[in-house]
């Protein structure tokens, strides 16, 4: 074999590596500038080639919306027995919103950039990540409506309602991101995932108190586990948190019905965000360990 | 010695999969047939590349060639043994660069640069060598997925050409160019060589194996069946027997 002399000036200033170790979610936020550029790509894929694009994320929230206001509001009759129910089923769709469009295109996200993962070494949890943060992008103007709607309503938060509020957010980002970790990677393997998830969606609707109110649960199973499962649920969680912010300041202590919502709400709500952080924890094992087939299964 | 690739009994498997829904699974379970079979596409692998060496890896279509490339550029992982590099790798895999075919021309050279480890100044740049190189002119505004497949080759190449690495991959490059093209990218590759980058370059032309590389790597069925000097590496393919009118493409890598 000839012999080859090395250049000492060009021999890279670094060990010798596992190339493409990407080395987890924390890897992601410390490539700030390709994050950045993956958002952009990805909130100008979401919607293409629609004639309304962005607009798509407020119609369906906006029917959605009208379609409980009327047949649960009206047909049903819940405006009658509570305060602001508006408020209160809107407060709960931008969060359950947020969840599953985080959910749904996160668990897309790596099959839909296929081409990119089997070409190129990056962390592959940028594209679930990515999908999270366009998802929240998003819920702001959501949130904005919501606000120009309690201001209307008369509110009056106290510091601890944004304490809730805060924490439900969070709550909702770190459970969404857990799970669109794992159906994203699970998803390469089998299609089926997709369809999963949008079976899902459909359930965490009427699994958290939108567009019924948490006293008709408290009425159901107050004081027994049931009331204790129905609680342990994140999603239902940062719903009630959301609304402790937005829909229980608009209901003065004079109202007619008043606001009811469960006990020790920030303390649950503290534990179930410890519990969702160990399943974020999870999900970026699992989803390092599929990771590794990736680029043979796309 | 300074080593940039240390691959040690490497080893991938590919699974191939005969049914996919549960309705196909249970007719081949109840008939017997086998659900999936496997291969080693990279088997058990191993050799050192030092800083600077050009290596060109040769071996026939189905050889493992891409999958080896994969390996050393961290989009694979091995199954078995281990694969090290040192430093930043830029380079095109299986003819044709990581792109998104919904975005323009100018937003995949600054996504794939991001991704290849360059910030915002550092593609701005190398920005306007990048479109001079590909000479994609007005389709620079144009969605990738419109372009034809020597044109988003010649991009491909030119961002990875230009990105700053240390170890630079190049799989059929010059497979898809037009005859210009390939004489400008193998210039190109002539300038990384000399300035000192690991290149490692998959070919089935022997004329530019022996013009660019220094050593020849063969693999055969997954083994690497020879490491040595290009000249003799081109003669264990057997592909020093053609003699004849396509010397030119001999050059040029006329190939796949």
């Amino acid at each position: 074999m000839t012999t080859h002399v090395v250049d000492p000036n060009r021999v890279p200033d670094a060990p010798l590596v596992p190339p493409g170790d990407s080395g987890g979610l924390h890897n992601v936020f410390r490539q700030r500038y390709l994050l950045r550029l993956l958002v952009r790509k990805e909130l100008r894929a979401r919607y293409q080639g629609s004639v309304l694009g962005l607009l798509w994320s407020y119609v369906r929230p906006a029917v959605r919306f009208c379609a409980y206001y009327f047949v649960i509001g009206y047909v049903f009759g819940l405006t009658r027995g509570m305060e602001n129910f508006a408020v209160h089923v809107f407060a709960g769709m931008v969060m359950v919103h947020y969840f599953t469009e985080t959910f749904s295109a996160g668990t897309r996200s790596i099959v839909q950039n296929r081409g990119l993962i089997q070409k190129l070494s990056l962390p592959r949890e940028m594209f679930p990540v990515a999908s999270m943060l366009v998802s929240a992008y998003h819920t702001f103007p959501q949130m904005l409506i919501l606000l120009v709607g309690v201001l209307v309503a008369g509110w009056a938060p106290t510091p601890y309602d944004f304490a809730a509020g805060l924490l439900g957010f969070t709550i909702i980002a770190v459970f969404g991101m857990a799970l669109a970790l794992v159906f994203s990677a699970a998803n390469v393997f089998f299609r089926d995932f997709s369809n999963i998830v949008q079976t899902f969606t459909i359930f965490v609707t009427w699994s958290v108190p939108m567009i019924y109110p948490y006293d008709r649960i408290a009425g159901l199973f107050g004081g027994t586990w049931a009331e204790q499962v129905y609680l342990a649920n994140p999603i239902a969680n940062s719903v009630i948190l959301f609304q402790q912010l937005f829909w229980v300041p608009t209901v003065g202590p004079d109202a007619p019905y008043p606001a009811i919502q469960p006990d020790f709400l920030l303390a649950r709500g503290a534990v179930i965000l410890v519990v969702c952080l160990l399943w974020l924890a999870l999900a970026q094992m699992l989803f390092t360990r599929l990771e590794a087939k990736f680029a043979e299964r796309l | 010695m300074t080593r940039s690739i240390v691959v040690e009994n490497a080893s991938k498997r590919f699974t191939m999969q005969y049914t996919r829904t549960i309705k196909q699974m249970s007719i081949a379970a109840m008939r017997g047939q086998k659900l999936s079979d496997s291969f080693l596409a990279v088997n058990d692998v191993s050799f050192t590349v030092e800083q600077g060496e050009s290596i060109g890896l040769m071996g026939l279509n189905g050889s493992g060639k891409s999958t080896l490339l994969k390996l050393i550029s961290g989009v694979m992982r091995p199954d078995e043994g281990s694969v090290l590099t040192r430093g930043r790798i830029a380079g095109l895999i299986a003819a044709g660069a990581g792109f998104h075919p919904q975005l323009t021309g100018r937003e995949n050279i600054f996504l794939n640069a991001a991704i290849l480890g360059m910030n915002e100044a550092e593609t701005k740049r190398k920005f306007d060598q990048i479109v001079d190189f590909a000479s994609i002119g007005k389709f620079l505004e144009t969605p990738v997925g419109h372009y034809s497949s020597g044109m988003s080759a010649r991009l491909g190449f030119a961002v990875a050409a230009f990105a700053e690495s240390d170890i630079f991959l190049a799989d059929e490059a010059l497979s898809v160019g037009d005859r210009p093209f390939k004489r400008k990218c193998l210039a190109r590759m002539e300038e990384i060589k000399k300035e000192g980058r690991t290149l490692f370059y998959v070919s089935h032309a022997p004329g530019s194996v022996r013009k660019m590389c220094e050593r020849a790597l063969v693999l055969v069925d997954g083994r690497l069946g020879f490491d040595g000097p290009v000249a003799d590496g081109i003669h264990f393919l057997k592909y020093d027997d053609t003699e004849g009118p396509d010397q030119d493409d001999d050059d040029l890598g006329a190939d796949v």
